[in-house]
């Protein structure tokens, strides 16, 4: 049913359907509303069977999911930025125990300095967790990947984390078609652990593993996680054919037949630029879009077939490695590799700073015109002269003081998220 | 597509108003996108929020900088924040103030504008007599109705009841009928 609503309100409501049988949560903005819609639900009895768990901490919250899980529950979560950090140790736990447990993750920058707007520094923190990783691109997705990502958890015995934009998109109202539970029920079945804690049939579950079987018990993580890049496709096929709509899947192509330049990126921001590259395309600039629904596992072959005609690939990312570079543009340097492509990193969108069509334009425009040196990163609409003042307060001697208070002060902040 | 910026202050209900906003123009069929600049809400401090309404899906996510109708909860803003920034030539301007345009000092902007494009109307008043809270968001969006025709005002009261069950539900609603006629009364006697 096509529904006007929050994105956090759908996906309380795509997780819902999903009939979810221990939800252990603890909130933390931008994704709040997610769980505060899903205890409202439990406890008015819209989701039957499920005990929702307010736990004392994130650690607490994935480590119930952790014990729920692995007796047999289907098990959801949700967090945002330092929460899922502070989760990272049982992150680790549910991979390697191959729970499949599926988490919502509300984008958010991580601190220090602290700040609660919108990037992807959080997920990307926890790439190599051994969760899968899937992007959204708008609410509509979110929902729809929800759904996926539970017969993906279940059928690999993997933990799915589906990505959204905080605030952007967990706060945004727009159109979103909700389905029905019997379609629901139908593309997901009940779940049947693979593995599972039961006092009358004892087993372990979390032993030690000496130097005489990690490696092999590490590298079937790593199998499965690898297999899910034929699971997705076939996944999302089926979603198809139920629902009636396209979603998900590992890469999404957008107007790459024929283009010498292609953007790449994930999540939210995709939209703005598929705006970007119509108008392009409109005055005769061969540019084309590639999405990453699925950044782990990473569908190598996929990018690399979606990008190998191309001259130029620019991605545009919402976070980067400090003191290497983007990290989605590293493996999708990795997936070019041996091809005459040049690659450009764009870290753009830091701490919630808006994404424009125009600061877009300006550096596709100077990517085209060879202005771009590919061996460095570029952050898109950096304010060069607040970086160099503080660097010149920096170098007078004495105590210089903490940088991120010295650069509000010169740019006269005084309510950090002011209007403009 | 057109898109709509609301200044408010925190407790006003910008936030709410892009929302109704959104689920008017979804119920009359077309794609709408409403959302907030985010922060650490608190009551008093300027907020600003956005709605896109257009009749294909909308891609796009950046906040609204040319804003085609501007909707100002609160007056004592014009002091403080840039609320006018990026409104068109042809764009509307609606301001929450029992005053004149003028009286708040806003002729020489006004003049810029289309004459029957920027109308002031008191929401808040409004709000008082018939909600009897100062609560201008619904009234706003009344006032909205009859100044772009965007949105009918049914599909508005619509979206209010659907937002505020009861009595709260329908005293906003008289309050939008109310700010309607008044934004429709000063057009008519602008234009004639």
């Amino acid at each position: 049913m096509l529904e006007q609503i929050e994105g956090s309100q759908a996906v309380a409501k795509a997780v819902t359907l999903c009939r979810p049988e221990v939800i252990a949560a603890y909130p933390i903005s931008p994704q709040t509303h997610i769980v505060e819609s899903l205890s409202d639900r439990v406890r008015t009895g819209e989701l039957a069977g499920c005990e929702y768990m307010m736990v004392e901490s994130e650690f607490g919250a994935m480590s119930a999911c952790i014990g729920a899980s692995a007796a047999g529950a289907r098990t959801y979560t949700a967090t945002s930025s330092q929460g899922l950090l502070f989760m990272a140790e049982a992150l680790f736990n549910a991979s390697g125990l191959g729970l499949p447990i599926v988490m919502t993750v509300a984008n958010r920058a991580i601190g220090a300095p602290i700040n609660i707007w919108n990037d992807h520094s959080d997920s990307m923190a926890m790439r190599d967790s051994g969760w899968i990783q899937l992007f959204a691109e708008s609410n509509q997705e979110a929902v729809d990947l929800h759904i996926q990502a539970y017969r993906l958890a279940e059928a690999l015995s993997v933990p799915v984390m589906v990505c959204m934009d905080g605030f952007v998109l967990t706060h945004a109202f727009e159109r979103v078609d909700l389905p029905e539970q019997a379609q629901v029920d139908a593309f997901l079945p009940g779940f049947v652990p693979q593995q599972a804690l039961d006092p009358d049939d004892p087993v372990t579950i979390g032993a030690m593993v000496g130097p005489e079987a990690f490696a092999e018990v590490k590298y079937l993580m790593h199998a499965k996680q690898m297999s899910a890049l034929d699971e997705i496709p076939v996944i999302a096929r089926d979603f198809a054919e139920t629902f009636g709509r396209d979603s998900g899947g590992l890469v999404r192509p957008y107007r790459t037949d024929d283009a010498e330049t292609i953007v790449v990126s994930l999540g939210s921001v995709l939209g703005t630029i598929e705006d970007v590259v119509d108008k392009m395309r409109d005055e005769g600039r061969t540019v084309g879009v590639l999405g990453i629904g699925c950044f782990r596992p990473w569908p190598l072959d996929e990018v690399r077939a979606a990008l190998a005609g191309a001259r130029r690939v620019v991605v545009v990312e919402k976070a980067f490695a400090v003191g290497a570079g983007g990290i989605v543009g590293q493996n999708v340097r990795d997936a070019l590799r041996g091809l005459p492509v040049e690659v450009y990193d764009v870290v753009a969108g830091l701490g919630g700073r808006p994404i424009t069509r125009a600061s877009l334009r300006q550096v596709f425009d100077q990517v085209l015109a060879g202005e771009v040196d590919p061996r460095r990163m570029h952050f898109l609409d950096l304010d060069v002269d607040l970086v160099q003042r503080e660097l010149e307060r920096s170098r007078r001697g004495g105590r210089p003081g903490p940088h991120a208070e010295n650069m509000l002060r010169d740019i006269g902040t005084v309510a950090s998220g002011a209007y403009e | 597509m057109f898109s709509v910026r609301i200044h408010g202050r925190g407790g006003q209900g910008a936030v709410t108003a892009a929302e109704m906003l959104s689920v008017a123009a979804f119920d009359e069929g077309r794609h709408a996108q409403a959302f907030p600049t985010f922060g650490s809400e608190r009551t008093g401090a300027p907020v600003v929020s956005f709605c896109r309404i257009d009749d294909r899906p909308i891609r796009l996510r950046e906040p609204i900088t040319q804003p085609d109708a501007l909707i100002v909860q609160d007056p004592t803003l014009l002091h403080q924040v840039n609320l006018f920034a990026g409104l068109r030539p042809d764009g509307y301007l609606l301001v929450n103030t029992s005053r004149t345009l003028d009286e708040l000092g806003l002729a020489e902007l006004v003049s810029r504008l289309t004459p029957s494009h920027a109308v002031a109307v008191p929401a808040t008043e409004l709000a008082r007599e018939h909600l009897g809270r100062p609560l201008p968001n619904a009234a706003l969006l009344g006032g909205f109705a009859a100044l772009t025709g965007q949105v009918s005002l049914e599909s508005v009261a619509d979206a209010i009841r659907a937002r505020f069950a009861g009595a709260v539900g329908e005293g906003n609603v008289r309050a939008a009928e109310a700010a309607y006629a008044h934004v429709h009364e000063v057009r008519r006697t602008v234009d004639a």
